[in-house]
């Protein structure tokens, strides 16, 4: 045993050490902790004296359920952010597929183009999106949003893509001489063998679609069309001067699902990530 | 030139299928007939296109008096006009592409039929496409996609910025856009109020991005090395905690910060109150709203560069680490030897990806400070807007979209310019001819 590992209990570096990491915790669950805490505190001010209530009161997500379609937003959100999922995977990865494993004239071209074209501030598209929705009678639909969100993924591919450069082309071959097609060997090796990579590429469109406030606020317009993101950013925008504990309540129910998601799935989100910053 | 192909070329040229008709490939045929029908439908709207996308329209929305009452009378919308122009062409595009490729068909598979080989059916049809065609056939919806839902609205943006589309005088339905050419550049850049916004703006974007880059990376790096410092426990615990940053929605997350910040009664001042400290205009002085702005950013942003850290520095090898040891370097000399260029080497690229993102880091700015405080030499902007916030203000409260595209196609240029760069050299995107 070395020298360090003997004394590393009374490590006056650890101690600092920890010292940082438990401070760094705390300003981590700090704003979480305060959100929860003022979501079941009573009344609506924003100030409190202290930062664990001195009574408790489940109201704010009973006024919540009661003044606004919470339910039927929740059933919106994940229905919206479940469809994009699916769908955007699907075509992020067989663009990644056909990038990866295909050459063919012009694949240089479109891969670049395609990226380039990503890189465009999306704000202003947003208009001229609005309008090919409205030609197409899609306006104030989920599907809209579904199509939308979707149709952006592909231009993801260059992450999928490094992803696939990586599976062995000795596997393929093996696989065609047993006569695979080309779905087949999309199917059932490329996609089991990425599994961090479509984990990863699942989890942050489903949180796209869920988050997304700014395009869902355009398209929908009636109240029980809307989704979380867009019905929570209205509360806020509308009255959240005055009544800031419900506002926390909202914000504590949208946050849950996704919060616990990410923590649960950690360990192929740090799989995934890498694998990204691997390739470069 | 044989029979067979000259007049399967002929009759494609003539109508879509009939050459594969011709080439007893009935189904396929008919396909393409289908195709044909919907592209003479489409050549039906072209010259409205063009005349919409060239003219703009001729005649806005005007009242009539019709008997002793005015009536609203439909005139021509030019943004409408413009836009369903653009789809109208690219269909059109798209549908000469279809038309060439039922030429050389038609004539290929004369050819073929000319050395006496027999033309496919339709499921021998289904089975090439699949098979020798596979990528070109699967490329193409998302490309439709891509060309529909991103390439037509950025080009439609990049129209704009040539025309005066503006609020209040140049607003549809009520009055009409038209072509102004580089005037609109040229007004943003000369007239005193615009360029002052405009560099100003810029200005504080370019520290902004440097700033938000570089603090995060470094944030994550300090913490990464805290959790991997060897003697350290439950390593897992820790990584985990401090995930939860970039676990929480990133709206919800800046709103709580929003009003966490807030200078009256947030709970920031109150701590700093009950420590006997003055509490400190967090979001309303246009100094510590830049500050507050960068701090919150490195609150949301240490985590991922933690995690991509840590992973790269649990590849470093211990071995080096030992060897170092027994050489007698010190800590520090490891860690500028050894840990620094191993990092920053499979850092590098990410680090340039993540300066572009923040040049574009709209919901940090909108959702904490909306731009605020106000600032009152700019023109629509506060003093924490960047130019991506600047753009979507100009274009969603003021109705300025000639000017919010100029700044859209400026924002594209720098970005591109360094990004694909950066693109160029990673191994993704280089003609890699053998897999590894």
């Amino acid at each position: 045993m070395r020298k360090s590992d003997l004394k590393s209990g009374f490590n006056f570096g650890n101690l600092l050490c920890y010292i940082g990491l438990v401070t760094i915790g705390i300003l981590c669950l700090y704003p979480a902790l305060w959100v929860i805490m003022s979501s079941v505190r009573p009344g609506n001010a924003l100030y409190s004296e202290h930062l664990i209530p001195t009574s408790f009161t489940l109201q704010h997500y009973r006024d919540l359920f009661a003044t606004y379609p919470y339910a039927q937003w929740f059933i919106n959100t994940f229905k919206v952010a479940f469809f994009t999922m699916i769908f955007s995977t699907l075509l992020v990865t067989i663009t990644g597929y056909v990038f990866s494993r295909f050459r063919f004239r012009g694949r240089q071209k479109i891969m670049l183009n395609m990226l380039v074209v990503g890189m465009f501030p999306g704000f202003m598209s947003m208009i001229a999106v609005y309008i090919l929705l409205m030609q197409l009678q899609l306006l104030d639909t989920h599907l809209s949003l579904i199509l939308v969100y979707s149709a952006g993924a592909p231009m993801g591919f260059l992450y999928v893509k490094s992803f696939f450069d990586t599976v062995p082309q000795s596997l393929i071959d093996a696989a065609k001489i047993d006569g695979a097609g080309h779905l087949t060997v999309f199917r059932r090796i490329m996609l089991p063998l990425s599994k961090p990579m479509l984990v990863y590429i699942a989890l942050t469109s489903f949180s796209g679609g869920f988050v997304d406030f700014i395009f869902a606020n355009m398209v929908l317009s009636t109240p029980e069309k809307q989704t979380l993101a867009v019905g929570l950013f209205k509360i806020v925008q509308g009255k959240f001067a005055t009544e800031f504990t419900l506002f926390a309540a909202g914000c504590v129910l949208v946050a849950v699902p996704l919060t616990l998601l990410f923590i649960v799935l950690q360990r192929y989100l740090v799989e995934g990530l890498m694998a990204g910053a691997d390739k470069g | 030139m044989g029979q067979h192909r000259k007049r399967a070329m002929i009759l494609s040229f003539i109508g879509m299928g009939f050459g594969q008709i011709y080439n007893r490939q009935l189904l396929k045929g008919i396909v393409f007939f289908f195709v044909h029908i919907a592209g003479i439908y489409l050549a039906t709207l072209l010259p409205r296109a063009i005349w919409g996308i060239t003219t703009l329209g001729e005649q806005a929305d005007q009242l009539k008096k019709v008997g002793k009452v005015y009536v609203n009378i439909r005139g021509d919308h030019s943004i409408f006009l413009l836009i369903e122009g653009m789809i109208v062409i690219l269909a059109m595009i798209i549908m000469l592409f279809i038309y060439v490729a039922n030429i050389r068909d038609a004539y290929q598979i004369g050819k073929l039929r000319e050395q006496g080989i027999k033309s496919n059916n339709f499921s021998e049809t289904v089975n090439y496409l699949l098979g020798q065609k596979f990528p070109q056939v699967v490329i193409s919806l998302p490309l439709m996609l891509v060309i529909f839902f991103t390439l037509m609205p950025i080009l439609f943006m990049i129209m704009l910025a040539f025309t005066n589309y503006s609020s209040p005088n140049y607003l549809p339905p009520a009055k009409l856009v038209s072509w102004i050419g580089f005037d609109g550049f040229r007004d943003l850049f000369t007239i005193n109020a615009w360029n002052n916004t405009f560099f100003g703006v810029a200005l504080w974007t370019l520290i902004w991005t440097v700033c938000a880059t570089i603090t995060t990376f470094v944030g994550g790096f300090v913490v990464a090395l805290m959790v991997q410092k060897r003697g350290i426990r439950f390593k897992g615990f820790w990584r985990t905690l401090f995930i939860i940053p970039y676990a929480i929605p990133q709206f919800i997350s800046l709103l709580i910060m929003r009003n966490m910040f807030n200078g009256e009664f947030g709970p920031v001042n109150q701590y700093l109150k009950y420590f006997g400290l003055g509490g400190l205009p967090w979001l309303t002085d246009p100094f510590w709203a830049k500050f507050t702005v960068i701090i919150v950013n490195i609150w949301i942003g240490f985590p991922i560069s933690m995690l991509m850290i840590i992973g790269i520095l649990s590849t470093i090898s211990k071995d080096l680490y030992e060897a170092a040891e027994i050489d007698g370097a010190s800590s520090i000399q490891q860690f500028n030897a050894i840990t620094f260029p191993t990092v920053m080497l499979s850092f590098a690229p990410l680090l340039v990806m993540s300066f572009a993102g923040n040049i574009n880091n709209f919901n940090l700015i909108y959702l904490l400070t909306n731009g605020n405080p106000v600032n009152p030499t700019y023109q629509f902007a506060g003093s924490t807007d960047i130019l991506i916030t600047w753009l979507y203000k100009l274009t969603m409260d003021s109705g300025k979209y000639n000017y919010a595209s100029i700044i859209g196609i400026f924002i594209f240029i720098i970005i591109a310019s360094f990004s694909i760069v950066n693109l160029k050299r990673t191994k993704a995107f280089k003609e890699e001819d053998q897999y590894r």
